[in-house]
């Protein structure tokens, strides 16, 4: 009972606080919903997590390490000397999933980047400006619709392979084949999201906050820019997390059609891809891969639903 | 208050709505005639009513006016500059001078926006103020408009109608602008709010002298702000005269049966009263009839009235009517 008396007037000392304290800035506020948001928490520590292995990972194994192959010791079960086991030249299974991991993120952040950058942009000058300019741009991306995707995957790859030159990127040297991957999923997955981000703008375009912007004087460039795509954050962070996973998935089939990343380089992708015929036998060589796209794409698709939340300054979690 | 000297001038101003049909080739089967040929002057300082019942086109000719609509046809000349054919960077320049108040305060103001980002926007657009001077501008309007200065960071879901409508006025003004066209900027309002804001309106006015455009169906309001009143009807403008003179002496039948309708706070003047009903429905804008647009509802309606557009002419000195009967 005494414990109830002492919360109750804690929360009227608190109020009187807040309501002395300068207000928060809206970026405050945000952080403080998504901080209260377990998913979302849980989110970023399944991705630290990830992100700390395919980092920190390296400073055990070497790349070398990772592509080194003993038919000695072929497909044999996870042990202490090789925890994830090996495949079925040998490999350590578990260096490969952290180098492999490494590409497999790069491939799905930068493949999003791209497609988010074409969607958005395709679908916000269409909605905005429409008439002529919409029905070009939206012709546009329902041709890229109706060419399968896999089909363009393929092309793209074959013409693009070999020629950009391999680099190097925080010590660590990637095959230009790594380039071509990424173009070729963002050229591949825009036209959804350029279809929901115009959806949006064709629906903000019309409120009066627009028509009050424009007869301020603001221009056209800033109505999209700071008035319309900051409203449609939304949608836009909900399918770039769909999107992250789908890349990942996306660069296993070209890996698995030839023209993806190339082996002995490994990516999360073509180690699934490689397990195939090794199903039942040997499930470690799919299950570790696989286990660490699923955190992955889940821990993403967990931020990406605090974001949302966060973001919205109307959403319904306003005890602040 | 009001001088002699004209702020816009409002020559034969239309907007029709194209009405399209077909999927591939589109082509015009019609149009809404919104606005059709209104012709007004509005003066340096006054505030000039516009009513008329829903869907007469005050809000189109409001924002005709000010080119977020572009016109079919005519002019409107803002001190000296004709605005329909201003273009671009130049009409964005002059956006700095005319500004607007909605009717909806919600929908107006960017939900994702913090109110000091709102009411700044004008001055970030043109460049007026900047850093330290550009807060203590919105402070100050702030203030002007009887909010506190610490919502500054605040989103317009965390406000009540009448501090919307207030947030809306305050950016209306941040561009130090001199004529303002309030699109019925207390229908939305409750009763007790409503008076705050007009109240609010006209303290403004004479410390700034401010122009209004005063669109509103609410003709006591209009009675107790407006300096001069226009009556429209299915698009075009049927009266004009000043406040006085309008509700003292209505000509055009539409603007006697408006007034009839004005409710009176006392029952014994209301029962004496003689109540004008119309009847029917007004037409619609699509296919508006012949002659005098009002002739199918008209009480003294007469054979000439279907055949000849009446003409606006100038009854009485400053008071307009287009009526063949005047």
């Amino acid at each position: 009972m005494s414990s109830t008396t002492t919360d109750s007037t804690d929360v009227t000392w608190k109020s009187l606080e807040i309501a002395e304290r300068p207000p928060l800035t809206p970026t405050q506020v945000a952080w403080r919903r998504f901080r209260r948001h377990k998913m979302a928490i849980a989110g970023i520590f399944m991705l630290v997590a990830i992100i700390l292995y395919v980092t920190v990972g390296t400073f055990f194994f070497t790349e070398a390490e990772a592509n080194y192959t003993d038919l000695s010791i072929k497909l044999s079960p996870p042990s202490l000397e090789h925890p994830f086991g090996t495949d079925m030249v040998g490999r350590d299974l578990f260096a490969r999933t952290i180098y492999g991991g490494q590409i497999s993120i790069i491939i799905g952040l930068f493949a999003v980047f791209v497609s988010i950058i074409l969607g958005v942009l395709i679908g916000a000058v269409s909605g905005y400006y429409g008439g002529a300019t919409d029905s070009v741009l939206m012709r546009f991306t329902e041709a890229m619709f109706n060419i399968p995707s896999l089909f363009l995957l393929i092309i793209l790859g074959k013409v693009l392979s070999g020629k950009i030159a391999n680099f190097n990127l925080l010590g660590r040297s990637f095959s230009g084949s790594v380039v071509v991957i990424i173009a070729v999923i963002g050229i591949t997955s825009w036209m959804y999201l350029a279809r929901i981000v115009r959806a949006n703008v064709l629906s903000l375009k019309e409120q009066e906050f627009i028509t009050a912007a424009r007869c301020t004087g603001t221009s056209n460039f800033s109505i999209i820019f700071s008035h319309i795509l900051p409203n449609t954050t939304a949608p836009i962070i909900v399918s770039a997390t769909l999107l992250v996973a789908a890349a990942i998935l996306a660069e296993a089939y070209v890996s698995f059609l030839g023209v993806g990343v190339q082996p002995p380089t490994p990516t999360w992708g073509n180690m699934l891809d490689q397990a195939y015929h090794h199903l039942e036998r040997e499930p470690w060589m799919w299950f570790f891969p696989g286990v660490l796209i699923l955190m992955t794409v889940l821990g993403i698709n967990f931020v990406g639903d605090g974001l949302r939340d966060a973001l919205d300054p109307r959403a319904l979690s306003e005890s602040e | 208050m009001s001088s002699n000297q004209v702020l816009v001038k409002v020559e034969q101003l239309k907007k029709h709505f194209p009405i399209t049909q077909g999927i591939i080739i589109q082509r015009q089967v019609g149009a809404v005639r919104a606005v059709d040929d209104i012709t007004f002057d509005i003066y340096k300082g006054e505030t000039l009513g516009m009513v008329g019942e829903s869907g007469c086109g005050k809000t189109t000719a409001g924002r005709t006016i000010l080119q977020l609509y572009r016109p079919t046809e005519g002019k409107v000349i803002y001190d000296g500059v004709d605005l329909t054919t201003t273009k671009g960077e130049t009409l964005r320049k002059m956006r700095r001078r005319m500004q607007m108040i909605f009717q909806d305060p919600y929908a107006s103001l960017n939900p994702r926006w913090t109110i000091s980002r709102i009411i700044s926007e004008p001055m970030r657009v043109h460049k007026l103020n900047s850093g330290k001077a550009r807060l203590e501008r919105v402070k100050e309007l702030l203030d002007l408009v009887q909010l506190n200065t610490l919502y500054l960071n605040r989103y317009p879901h965390e406000f009540s109608g009448g501090q919307r409508q207030r947030i809306g006025i305050a950016r209306a003004l941040a561009s130090d602008p001199e004529f303002i066209v309030c699109d019925e900027p207390i229908s939305a309002l409750d009763v007790s709010i409503q008076a705050q804001v007009v109240n609010l309106l006209e303290d403004l006015q004479n410390r700034f002298g401010l122009t209004y455009l005063f669109i509103a169906h609410d003709l006591s309001m209009v009675r107790h702000i407006c300096n001069r009143v226009a009556v429209m009807y299915l698009g075009v403008i049927v009266e004009l005269a000043s406040r006085d003179e309008l509700y003292d002496n209505p000509l055009h039948p539409y603007t006697q049966a408006l007034l009839s309708a004005v409710p009176i706070p006392d029952p014994k003047e209301t029962r004496a009263r003689q109540r004008i009903i119309l009847t029917g429905d007004p037409p619609s804008p699509i296919d508006p009839p012949r002659g005098c647009r009002f002739h199918p509802r008209c009480p003294i309606v007469k054979d000439l009235c279907s055949e000849q557009v009446p003409e606006w002419r100038e009854i009485l000195p400053g008071h307009w009517v287009a009526c063949h009967e005047g």
